[in-house]
């Protein structure tokens, strides 16, 4: 049974065409209310999607400095930024407090508190971020943060909109 | 049960392939992860750090999900070779404990086989995993969602729960209700005001076997909750109550009691540009719900009962996590985040943003009783005994371009006598109220715009336990590929053994793909995320660790 499974997965895994529309999973926006995932790309630009927590250090840095760099991003792409927390119910409240207090203006927030979103886009360990295109596909991701990282997603970014 | 599995990995086969015809004309996609931790266990007598017989924990995960429209598949398969110190040793195996198929609309979500999931904040129903934490509590049965009016939410599911390669024994079966009122009446939805209401209802059924007591074999609990938004202004709340469950794993006098259990909590929040404020009171008694009564540790947990303190995760400042007590307790936490403007007296240049963030609980005021409820609980009242304390300010500072600064003061109080951290071989408790003041600096310089070097300090100074901690970190990254760390705790204060803990950590990662090499000691701790922790026992030698999302 485990062997023929195996050997369907193996002919799969060689034989797809790679290419998907964006799962669809239940979050929440700052408000609690309930929103698809896929809803998240209707608009006509890019997204960087990057999943964070309050709790997060190197999450917490990115987001910094995605909120200082996003508008002019923005404004030579149109690129979208949407962060995704992970917290979970012990500190799902403290999310909209700490985004305001820390005066980040310039970024889309939802919920993702039992991680279905997270799981979906098989993120391993926080922070991870991806750059999709309007049809949700993935251009590129990148795994933890560390400081001038910014640099190489403004360089892909620039890259697709070429 | 065999027969089931079968069907449904046959099921899986038939969809796989049907799939594969057909992706190579339209459109499929499959994803995945891969995660590997590894270390090679090294004797190191003076931390105490034994190896085990296998001489080398290696845990390793991969997912793999195929969506195609509205249908999405996926399987996990795990490898414990052995499980790393600190897993449970009921690990040690290799299979495909996660596998489901799921068919998702905009309406009607339903998926067979394994399902994560959770209901308001948990406290009935919580479904999750935490791989850094070996917790796994997946449900493998069926769920339904269905969204049959604007603002309407159902969900309802059956399943037995995981436990390591297998099921527990009980049968759990839940209902829940979202109701979005400014949507669903439309003569609301332009209200500045918006109002969430919520209910659920979860029962489990386990056969009792006891010789001795007449135990309820069906158990339900209720929950319902609330969230009121006035623009800035949030507040939520939920309240559970669970049926008379008698079970063995409460304090010794008050197992197999037939008291109901029950739990409130409520948050409130404020914010606008450059402030925050977050204020929760939580109150819990006889919550703790298992699927098979006799379980312990994290094994087979229906509910989740979330933490009201700050989870703290510099190494020092997690060194007396606080977790949930499930049997009883009374906590209340407020946190006020405040940014001062740039070109200001305390801004300066880049702003400046200050957390000031306080949390304490205590036990309930119980009585013991002559019946078979064994005690009864004061509502209002708040036990004698202090828990925990934590008061913790933060700092946060951007000086420049190239300098950047994060200062942390912490004064914890940690009952162990109560919360058993940390424990001699017996089992008892080697020192009561533990008193302690922490500080951090985290300061990160700019060499280039892709080269930053971090220097972490810190300092716990405590007259109990093992006295007085200090450490340092310092790091060097390379964007967007390259680091390396080095790193030394030295309990300076411990009369007995002043000894350092040193490692030096070294990763490459290009895209989603990250692998971490590093060599030295690690202490003895605790590894908590939300309300559950782990004991991670003293170990020395070389690990290693690759994850790759594709």
């Amino acid at each position: 049974m485990k062997k023929l499974l195996f050997v369907t997965l193996a002919f799969m895994l060689t034989n797809i065409i790679w290419a998907q529309d964006i799962p669809s999973v239940q979050i929440k926006d700052l408000n609690n209310k309930n929103i698809l995932s896929k809803d998240l790309f209707k608009g006509e630009n890019m997204v960087i999607l990057s999943f964070w927590a309050t709790w997060c250090k190197p999450c917490i840095k990115e987001l910094d400095a995605y909120n200082e760099n996003i508008e002019e991003w923005a404004e030579e792409t149109g690129v979208e930024l949407i962060a995704i927390s992970v917290d979970n119910t012990r500190s799902m409240s403290r999310v909209a407090p700490f985004v305001n207090g820390r005066g980040w203006e310039n970024i889309q927030f939802y919920l993702d508190p039992n991680e279905d979103f997270k799981r979906a886009m098989n993120v391993v360990n926080i922070p991870h971020t991806l750059l999709l295109d309007r049809e949700g596909n993935i251009l590129w991701q990148h795994n933890s943060y560390t400081e001038g990282d910014e640099y190489e997603l403004y360089d892909v970014i620039k890259e697709q909109t070429k | 049960m065999a027969t089931i599995k079968n069907l449904l990995g046959l099921g899986f086969v038939i969809l796989f392939s049907c799939s594969i015809s057909k992706a190579q004309n339209n459109e499929g996609q499959v994803h995945g992860n891969v995660q590997i931790d590894a270390q090679v266990y090294k004797t190191d007598s003076i931390i105490g750090a034994e190896v085990p017989p296998s001489r080398m924990g290696f845990n390793s995960y991969a997912n793999l999900n195929y969506t195609k429209g509205n249908f999405t598949a996926g399987l996990r398969y795990e490898g414990y070779m052995n499980a790393m110190l600190g897993y449970d040793e009921e690990y040690n195996d290799v299979g495909i404990p996660i596998r489901y198929i799921s068919y998702r609309s905009d309406e009607l979500e339903i998926t067979v086989g394994s399902f994560y999931d959770q209901f308001g904040n948990g406290l009935i129903f919580r479904s999750y995993e935490d791989k850094s934490l070996g917790y796994d509590n997946a449900m493998d049965g069926i769920k339904i969602k269905f969204n049959p009016y604007k603002g309407v939410y159902l969900k309802g599911f059956t399943g037995k729960q995981r436990k390591y390669f297998d099921l527990g024994p009980g049968i759990i079966r839940g209902i829940d209700g979202e109701f979005l009122i400014n949507d669903i009446f439309e003569s609301m939805s332009a209200l500045k005001s918006q109002v969430i209401l919520g209910g659920s209802f979860v029962s489990k059924y386990q056969k009792d076997e006891n010789p001795v007591y007449n135990l309820p074999e069906n158990v339900g609990a209720f929950s319902s909750r609330f969230t009121f938004i006035n623009g800035g202004f949030n507040l939520n709340g939920e309240y559970a109550y669970k049926y008379p469950d008698p079970h063995p794993d409460v304090i010794d006098q008050y197992n197999y009691n037939t008291k109901f259990g029950d739990v409130i909590l409520v948050n409130a929040t404020y914010s606008r540009k450059g402030l925050g404020v977050f204020l929760s009171v939580k109150r819990v008694d006889n919550m703790s719900y298992r699927s098979d009564r006799n379980a312990t540790l994290n094994n087979l947990n229906i509910n989740f009962i979330p933490s009201i303190t700050k989870n703290h995760t510099y190494a020092l400042a997690a060194m007396y996590p606080y977790v949930t007590q499930p049997n009883g307790e009374l906590g209340l936490q407020g946190e006020v985040i405040y940014n001062f403007k740039k070109e200001t007296f305390l801004g300066g240049k880049y702003g400046t943003n200050l957390t000031v963030n306080f949390s304490q609980v205590n036990s309930l005021k119980t009585t013991p009783t002559a019946n078979y409820e064994k005690y009864e609980s004061e509502y209002l009242a708040i036990g004698d005994e202090l828990y925990y304390r934590d008061l913790n300010v933060k700092v946060h500072k951007k000086i420049n371009n190239k300098w950047k600064v994060d200062l942390n003061y912490l004064n914890l109080k940690f009952n162990n006598n109560i919360l058993k951290l940390i424990l001699d071989e017996s089992g008892s408790s080697t020192f009561g109220m533990l008193d302690a003041n922490i500080l951090v600096a985290d300061v990160s310089y700019k060499i280039k715009s892709r080269q930053t070097l971090r220097l972490e300090l810190q300092g716990l100074f405590t007259e109990q336990d093992k006295g007085d901690w200090a450490s340092g970190l310092l790091e060097y990254t390379l964007a967007p590929k390259w680091f390396l760390a080095f790193s030394d705790q030295y309990n300076y204060g411990n009369e007995n053994d002043k000894v350092h803990y040193f490692n030096i950590a070294a990763g490459y990662k290009k895209k989603a793909n990250r692998i971490q090499i590093g060599y030295g000691r690690q202490r003895e701790g605790v590894v908590c995320i939300g309300g559950v922790c782990r004991n991670v026992p003293a170990s020395s030698g070389f690990n290693i660790s690759i994850t790759s999302s594709f």
